[in-house]
């Protein structure tokens, strides 16, 4: 079972390795988009974990929540109300329970990713966060590794796509050969599952 | 802006990723609509910080400033200026209610918008006259 204690490792792991991570994700995001990835990301996540310190949600619903409504207020682009619905979508999903199980947790996050590609207009193979989410919850059924693994495939096989939605799409044929910024720092999420669970 | 001002009228928000482009679409809006100065229109542009983006807070206080009872129409640039009222919207709590998201072109449909929020017009025509902004071909 997944209780609250680890929702909250998962979003202190994910803000530490967004963190690591923040200048390869601007730099992803140069040639394709405003180069503001990584650092849009950080604000937000930092938030999020200074929030988390301030208050303790007692649910995994209440902290996604929680985490969510801060990204929507502080990143500033349009990962900020992306990864927001993601985390509220999923915490809403999970409702009051104290813990959870797996599956639950694979069909609450399911709802998520739902909601992203609603607010977002994106569908898979579109070169966005959601070619690394969708074969991510496809695998959550064999567990966070497999899970891990198959975000970070979906985010790598974004390079030779051309983008469809957002900054990218503008580019037209010139996005094509580059990894997606937004693929990548979902599987940053993904791989931040295994983290909190000490796999 | 004081509270007697605009009482009864239709709100506007005006969201860009840059506070200047916000302030000024608002203030070309109004005076293009014949010193329509009673619309309540409030820019929201860039982030808190000053830069280039979207800032959930300054939406949700803009439209709360603007807010006569009457509804608010929220107009947008791009990307996360879009995806952010969404993001709001779906909330339930974090705008006033009868806000709506208004799909028009950002200048073209303020113009609209607060000439025909100045005629008493309610959510509805409000929306519609931005909206029809698309249609007007330049060439």
């Amino acid at each position: 079972m997944l209780d609250a204690e680890f929702f909250r490792r998962w979003m202190t792991a994910t803000a530490a390795s967004v963190d690591r991570e923040a200048e390869r994700l601007t730099a992803l995001d140069s040639p394709i988009g405003d180069a503001d990835h990584g650092s849009n990301l950080q604000r937000g996540f930092t938030a999020v974990t200074a929030e988390l310190e301030k208050e303790a949600p007692a649910t995994p619903g209440a902290i996604l929540i929680l985490a969510g409504r801060q990204l929507i207020s502080t990143v500033g682009g349009a990962s900020g109300p992306l990864y927001g619905t993601l985390l509220r979508r999923t915490g809403k999903a999970l409702g009051d329970a104290g813990e959870v199980g797996e599956d639950e947790f694979a069909k609450a996050l399911r709802a998520g990713v739902d909601a992203v590609m609603t607010l977002g207009g994106a569908a898979p193979g579109d070169k966005t966060m959601i070619d690394a989410l969708v074969p991510a919850v496809d695998a959550l059924g064999d567990g966070f590794v497999a899970a891990r693994a198959a975000a970070e495939e979906g985010a790598v096989a974004t390079t030779p796509l051309q983008a469809r939605k957002g900054r990218a799409s503008y580019l037209g044929e010139r996005s094509i050969g580059h990894q997606d910024p937004g693929a990548t720092s979902s599987a940053l999420l993904i791989a931040a599952l295994t983290e909190a669970a000490g796999e | 802006m004081s509270d007697d001002k605009g009482e009864g009228l239709v709100g506007i928000v005006l969201v860009s990723h840059s506070a200047q482009v916000a302030a000024s679409v608002a203030e070309l809006a109004q005076g293009l609509a014949g010193g329509a100065t009673a619309v309540p229109v409030a820019p929201a542009g860039g982030t808190e910080g000053g830069e280039l983006g979207t800032s959930a807070e300054l939406i949700a206080a803009a439209a709360a400033s603007v807010d006569r009872g009457a509804g608010v129409a929220v107009l947008t640039d791009l990307g996360s200026a879009v995806l952010t009222v969404k993001a709001l919207l779906a909330e339930g709590d974090e705008l006033p209610d009868s806000t709506r998201l208004v799909d028009a072109p950002f200048v073209e449909g303020a113009v609209a918008a607060v000439v025909t929020a100045a005629a008493g017009a309610d959510l509805a025509a409000v929306e519609a006259a931005a909206s029809e902004a698309y249609t007007y071909r330049k060439v």
